[in-house]
């Protein structure tokens, strides 16, 4: 018994010893919504993620090393996000690739930052992540809610002539931050906002808010916040009958807005980040996607295709995955992406990047331009 | 005028809502003096029933009010049938265990339901079919909808209908009979094991109930729906006083019917403030609840 024991011991420090020969892989940590009920906005960026991995490693990674993911799932929540990041911070990851709601982003980025992980959200579009200052390690493949609000209140002011507006949001920082912009730009350029408030998200119903929309006599809704609660909204507007406009911001652009609101989802106009279906790297993402998964690929898969790029190929440029490097590279190069050519401002927005005005007509998100 | 009645029915049906599910919470507790957390799975439990049973039916040709029952009756059985397990599993066994631990347990399954339907269903919202028809009557009534009608409808037969199985049927009296005292009811030969599956049963069925119509008039569901709808019929049976049956209706109608006119008249940023203000200001007054009786701890 005692041999067995001493040759088990002896073969494991053999093994230790073998892995501790082969180069330490390069860590990327992939976090967001994995379930839960956004997770339609989540799981599309860690496939996106995996997919340019096995790129990488299939042509022998970066710098030498292989790449691993690291997966951490927040469900959207702040309170798990937090456990997610000081996981993931443990694990040693070099950079991460997430969160997806920026409530969730904001909560983890102040663990990677103490821990100098640069981070890279596909879809978290907060305008204080950036503008702040508070996040140097922060980056982002998407346009900020002011800058969609801004495409928001444009489209309804300019192409629609519309002049009363109710602004309504899901008091999360993702919404309100829309809705709060959007409030802005609307006095600013003198239209009428006749009723601005927040909704509780998952509350039984909303008829009282419909009422109140209904009497606010408001040609169009703004709404910032969510696809479920966008759905009961327009449905409880259009069974009162009424037929006020709706616009909402891109947490709406999805296609499970349309699938739950059905019929009612007619007409619904959207933000999201522009058509890219003629970029060549976008349409070989999307057959690739196709190819291992066997479906369409879903919100953001661009987006993250694009930050997962951007972050492995600046590794790759700054020869080190040293922190100081790394947003070195990020910043002073231009990456080739589905997305088109990128690069990040001081702040991490990126450079090269656009929102556009989307319109569900038979079922479809239609594009509009701005 | 309008606006006002439109609130006014709108509350109503929300009420009405929370009022069924909170039954069920309120005739538990009278019997075995516990709170059933996993009562708001239960309920969509229920919802998630019917929507497949009326898929399946309404592939093949079936439609209409046939449509709504069916499935109605279908989601309200297998809901019971859930109740009626979830009592024998998780509290059964421990009935002469300290308070604290079926409270716990029943956090525990309602974790697990959620889970469960997650996994076995999906985590994305689906949307509900509209199983209540439009009446061509209502069609110049513009401050309420058919689908409003047939809610308050449902909850007030539905209420009326439990008073009188718990005043005038055997069963009903053997219920009270448990709750005033569970000992001296076994000894006089009540089976109180039978009594109080069929509490589950009977309050699982009502959750049901409630899941089907809200379902129908909202339009859509996912595993999460039963939450908060849960926590908001507690606040309910809280307010109109835990373990009395028309309280738990009046309780449910009062949080919807502050609800509807906070939001309508002051901000729906502070809908949920109203509602629990107005939780602590009852209970400030009449800590039972408003037609709760204060009774002093059995020994």
């Amino acid at each position: 018994m005692k041999r067995l024991i001493c040759s088990l011991v002896a073969v494991f420090m053999v093994l230790c010893a073998g892995w501790a020969y082969a180069a330490e892989p390069i860590k990327l940590g992939v976090a967001g919504a994995h379930s839960g009920e956004l997770r339609s906005y989540g799981l599309p960026s860690l496939e996106a993620a995996k997919l340019v991995v096995s790129d990488i490693n299939a042509r022998g990674g970066i710098l030498g090393r292989k790449v691993v993911i690291v997966e951490g799932d927040d469900a959207c929540k702040p309170e798990v996000a937090a456990n997610v990041a000081s996981k993931l911070a443990t694990d040693g990851v070099v950079a991460v690739l997430g969160h997806i709601c920026s409530g969730a982003t904001k909560t983890g980025l102040g663990i990677y930052r103490d821990a100098n992980i640069i981070t890279m959200s596909p879809s978290a579009t907060n305008t204080d992540l950036t503008l702040s200052g508070a996040y140097p390690n922060f980056f982002r493949t998407i346009g900020s809610d002011d800058y969609q609000a801004k495409i928001i209140t444009d489209f309804a002011l300019k192409k629609l002539k519309l002049k009363t507006f109710a602004v309504i949001h899901d008091k999360a920082d993702y919404g309100k931050d829309v809705a709060e912009s959007a409030k802005k730009y609307l006095e600013s350029k003198g239209a009428r906002v006749v009723l601005f408030e927040g909704i509780t998200p998952g509350a039984v119903d909303y008829s009282a808010i419909v009422q109140k929309i209904k009497r606010s006599n408001a040609q169009m809704v703004i709404y910032g916040g969510y696809h479920p609660e966008a759905a009961k909204i327009v449905m409880g507007m259009r069974n009162k009958k009424m037929k006020t406009l709706f616009i909402s911001d891109d947490g709406v652009k999805d296609d499970t807005f349309i699938k739950v609101a059905g019929r009612y989802a007619e007409g619904v106009y959207a933000t999201g980040p522009a058509d890219t279906s003629k970029n060549r790297m976008a349409i070989a993402a999307s057959e690739q996607h196709k190819k291992v998964y066997g479906s369409d690929p879903g919100a953001f898969y661009l987006n993250a295709y694009a930050a997962a790029l951007c972050l492995l190929q600046a590794i790759d440029k700054a020869g080190s995955t040293d922190y100081a490097a790394v947003s070195k590279a990020l910043r002073s190069n231009w990456f080739d992406t589905p997305l088109g050519k990128i690069s990040f401002d001081k702040n991490g927005d990126a450079k090269g990047i656009d929102f556009t005005v989307y319109q569900v007509q038979k079922g479809k998100y239609v594009e509009l331009g701005k | 005028m309008d606006y006002f009645l439109e609130l006014f029915f709108g509350g109503l049906t929300r009420g009405s809502i929370y009022a069924l599910i909170a039954l069920g919470y309120t005739m538990v507790y009278g019997i075995i003096e516990l709170i059933n957390f996993a009562h708001g799975e239960i309920y969509m439990i229920g919802a998630f029933t019917a929507f497949i049973v009326a898929s399946a039916l309404s592939l093949c040709g079936m439609s209409g009010w046939s449509l709504l029952v069916l499935s109605g009756a279908v989601a309200m059985i297998y809901s019971a049938a859930y109740g009626f397990t979830l009592e024998k599993i998780a509290y059964k066994p421990l009935r002469k265990a300290p308070r604290l631990s079926p409270l716990i347990s029943a956090i525990g399954m309602s974790i697990f339901l959620q889970n469960y339907v997650l996994l076995a269903q999906t985590s994305d919202f689906i949307s509900f079919p509209s199983l209540i028809e439009e009446f061509s009557f209502m069609e110049n009534v513009t401050v309420m909808r058919s689908t409003e009608l047939v809610i308050f409808v449902t909850t007030a037969v539905v209420m009326v209908l439990l008073s009188l199985f718990i005043k005038f049927t055997r069963m009903g009296r053997a219920m009270r009979a448990v709750a005033q005292d569970r000992t001296m009811a076994m000894l006089l030969g009540i089976n109180v094991n039978r009594v109080i599956s069929v509490t589950f049963i009977i309050g699982s069925a009502l959750a049901a109930t409630g899941g089907v119509l809200i379902s129908s008039h909202i339009g859509q569901i996912n595993f999460y729906i039963g939450f908060i709808a849960g926590i908001k019929a507690f606040t309910a049976a809280v307010l109109g006083g835990i373990g009395s049956i028309p309280g738990a209706v009046l309780g449910g109608l009062i949080l919807g019917w502050t609800e509807s006119f906070a939001t309508g008249y002051v901000s729906s940023d502070y809908e949920d403030v109203f509602s629990f203000g107005l939780l602590v200001f009852i209970l400030i007054f009449r800590p039972a609840g408003i037609l709760g009786k204060s009774s002093s701890e059995k020994v």
